[in-house]
């Protein structure tokens, strides 16, 4: 079997570890990975700060660079909730565009989710270790409707511990260009979170979108914790 | 209007009301209550979905045929006895009020809970015309004490503990100072209690007004949407046209849906249906009963893209759920309306160049639409907003920069890479630029980036 892996432009920059997680992951089981070249970013950033012109822009190319029918996988669920919902969407007038970003919507995963259900690792066990705490991404969770795969990824990871964390689901406070226009609120948030984290005791919070964690990283280190926050695709890829 | 400003400046109050930590912890508690019981409530209905699905399409229904339904009602609630008035915009239908009331040498009126009377403005109205309104729900009438607006839909009071209503009343009211909340609620009963006595007129609002009996619904708590209606003589609703539902065979759908969804009961205290005046032989009733259909923009909301948020029954569930609310409160949105369906009625009601700040006011969690009870898609209503805020060149100027330059670069892979570098290249004066609460809590861009560690 063959993927084609979307990056992100969030993994490109700041976590490049995360995407060989995810490639290695994915050779483990056999999975041959294509990372088509000139990928760029799937324009949530523009979109969702309304932003359309530039949005449909960075969508349009990914479409030129995304092609054929192989499976398309990623390792954020925010990205592939863009590419699923809103690509048909920003090309609804654009019956040339209109196909294929149908096309690229039917064949888009977020990586827990190929994962699970096409690839079944639930039913491998993985080396896991230590007091783990789960974030429900928003758009993971409620735009991509992507709940139990995390979960039964995390319970295969044999030898460790899963805690889960109140309110998993409410916002980490990242919400992209929300970050920077209400830094005051984002930062409240992202405390918050960072004390349910740490209420549950884990030594590690993880989940499945990178922007998220990348601000409860930031706040558990404001706070002085020394809890880590890290990809479910870098625990599984470690525990092989 | 100066409450209008206020829904500018956005930022700035959420930054105030984030240091204010009586207020948050007030907030945190009572919005994670009314979340929780509203999970719990809504554990006894089989089939939500079902529910959710047929009263968003009641709801579409009248906002499809608008004006057909507000004539239906209007020419029912007549038959019945009621005389029906019509007020386009907020300050025709202060007029209305203040005429009907002034026409009739009334001093005194006693006022059960609308949000549409605090959007026209109506209490200071009133007060300028020489009468006296009394709010006569319990936190209404706690933060009309404070000289303060609601900040939050169902309660009013919500950013208030009960240490400041004690001392609230033992300044105001020369009452001993008590947080006993029974204590307290029986001083102000009493307190009202003379007033409903005394007050000739009612004003109230209405949660729907059923267009096949000419019919108002209320829902309330406290009993005080009964008396206000049914003791004095002469009654003023004063409702927003959208409240309409066709039959009042719709109606249990929403007595299902609306107080678990508010307040987390299976169904509130009282709901009362008012149909015309009294008649002959009947106790009680207003004997006069006149109806102020109040549009103020709702004609033209509903012909725009964002007609949907009309569906709209004021349940106040997305302000209980929504992070931003529960952490800045009603009031940093600066007008009636707060939370997720604040901001996009408030922009909707007052237009984009005077609220335009407001529709960053949400990280896009979902969290909302998740349990609005008639699915209106908020999500997508907030980004369709902030494209029309880009449309009309009201957008932050750096923003539009960075986006253009984003737009090129997204397109342009050559480009995109060369952003990459400049940034690590530029990143110690990136972070000093952006500042500790934006760049500071990104990390270090990585040496090697993803793209270029992959054959
Ligand atoms: S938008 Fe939905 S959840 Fe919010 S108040 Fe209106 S009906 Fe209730």
């Amino acid at each position: 079997m063959r993927v084609q892996l979307f990056g992100t432009c969030m993994i490109d920059s700041f976590y490049p570890e995360v995407g060989e997680a995810t490639v290695q992951l994915l050779e483990h089981f056999g999975v041959e990975v294509v990372f088509p070249k000139g990928q760029t970013c799937c324009g949530q950033p523009a979109f969702n700060a309304g932003y359309r012109e530039e949005a449909r822009g960075a969508a349009r190319h990914f479409l030129s660079v995304f092609t054929g029918d192989d499976p398309i996988v990623t390792p954020s669920g925010s990205c592939a909730a863009m590419v699923k919902h809103h690509y048909p969407e920003l090309f609804r007038d654009d019956p040339r565009l209109a196909e294929k970003a149908a096309r690229a919507a039917a064949r888009v995963f977020e990586i827990s989710q190929f994962l699970v259900g096409t690839l079944r690792a639930q039913e491998r066990s993985f080396i896991g270790k230590g007091r783990i705490t789960y974030h429900s991404s928003c758009h993971l969770t409620r735009m991509l409707g992507v709940r139990e795969e995390p979960l039964l990824l995390i319970a295969a990871l044999k030898g460790a511990e899963f805690v889960p964390m109140p309110d998993a689901t409410r916002c980490c406070g990242f919400g992209g260009v929300f970050m920077a226009k209400l830094p005051e609120i984002s930062c409240a948030l992202a405390e918050e979170k960072a004390d349910s984290v740490i209420a549950t005791g884990a030594d590690t919070v993880t989940g499945g979108d990178s922007a998220c964690l990348m601000t409860i990283a930031d706040a558990l280190k404001r706070r002085g914790s020394t809890v880590k926050a890290k990809h479910l695709v870098q625990l599984l890829a470690e525990g092989l | 209007m100066s409450e209008e400003q206020g829904s500018l400046h956005f930022r700035a109050n959420s930054v105030a009301s984030i240091a204010d930590e009586s207020l948050r912890a007030a907030l945190r508690n009572a919005a994670d209550t009314f979340g929780t019981r509203r999970t719990l409530a809504f554990g006894s209905v089989p089939d939500l979905e079902a529910l959710r699905e047929k009263a968003s399409a009641i709801r579409m229904e009248v906002l499809d045929n608008l004006p057909g339904y507000v004539d239906t009602f209007a020419a029912n609630a007549a038959r019945q006895g009621a005389t029906v008035h019509r007020a386009s915009d907020a300050q025709s239908a202060c007029d209305i009020v203040g005429s009907i009331l002034t026409g009739h040498g009334i001093t005194m009126a006693a006022k059960g809970k609308s949000m549409v009377s605090e959007e026209i403005g109506l209490n200071h109205h009133l007060q300028r015309l020489g009468i006296e309104v009394v709010e006569t729900d319990l936190g209404e009438y706690i933060i009309q004490l404070e000289g303060e607006t609601p900040s939050h839909i169902i309660v009013p009071a919500i950013h208030k503990n009960r240490k400041q209503v004690g001392k609230l009343f033992s300044e105001r009211l020369g009452v001993p100072y008590t947080e006993d909340p029974q204590v307290l609620t029986k001083t102000a009963r009493k307190v009202m209690r003379e007033k409903f006595l005394a007050a000739k007129a009612g004003i109230s609002g209405a949660n729907f007004a059923i267009a096949d009996t000419g019919s108002l619904v209320l829902f309330t708590n406290e009993g005080n949407g009964r008396m206000v209606t049914s003791l004095p003589p002469l009654h003023v609703a004063v409702l927003s046209i959208e409240k309409i539902l066709p039959k009042l065979t719709d109606l249990p759908t929403f007595i299902r849906l609306l107080p678990r969804s508010a307040t987390g009961q299976a169904i509130t205290s009282y709901v009362s249906l008012i149909t015309g005046t009294r008649k002959a032989g009947e106790a009680t009733g207003a004997k006069e009963l006149h109806i102020v259909l109040v549009d103020n923009g709702r004609s033209s909301i509903v012909k725009g893209e964002c007609r949907e948020m009309l569906k709209c029954i004021r349940c106040g569930a997305c302000m209980n759920v929504c992070p931003v609310y529960r952490t800045v409160g009603g009031h940093a949105y600066g007008w009636t309306y707060p939370g997720p369906m604040g901001m996009v009625l408030t922009t909707l009601l007052t237009g984009m160049e005077n609220s335009y700040p407001l529709v960053d006011a949400s990280t896009l969690c979902g969290a909302c639409v998740d349990v609005c009870p008639v699915r209106i898609p908020l999500v997508e209503l907030i980004v369709k907003l902030r494209e029309e805020r880009v449309r009309d060149g009201l957008s932050d100027r750096r923003e539009r920069i960075g986006m253009r330059l984003f737009g090129a670069a997204a397109a342009q892979p050559a480009l995109f890479g060369w952003g990459e570098k400049l940034s690590r290249l530029l990143w110690p004066v990136i972070k000093k630029v952006g500042g500790e609460k934006v760049a500071g809590r990104l990390p270090e861009p990585a040496a090697r980036p993803f793209h270029r560690r992959m054959p």
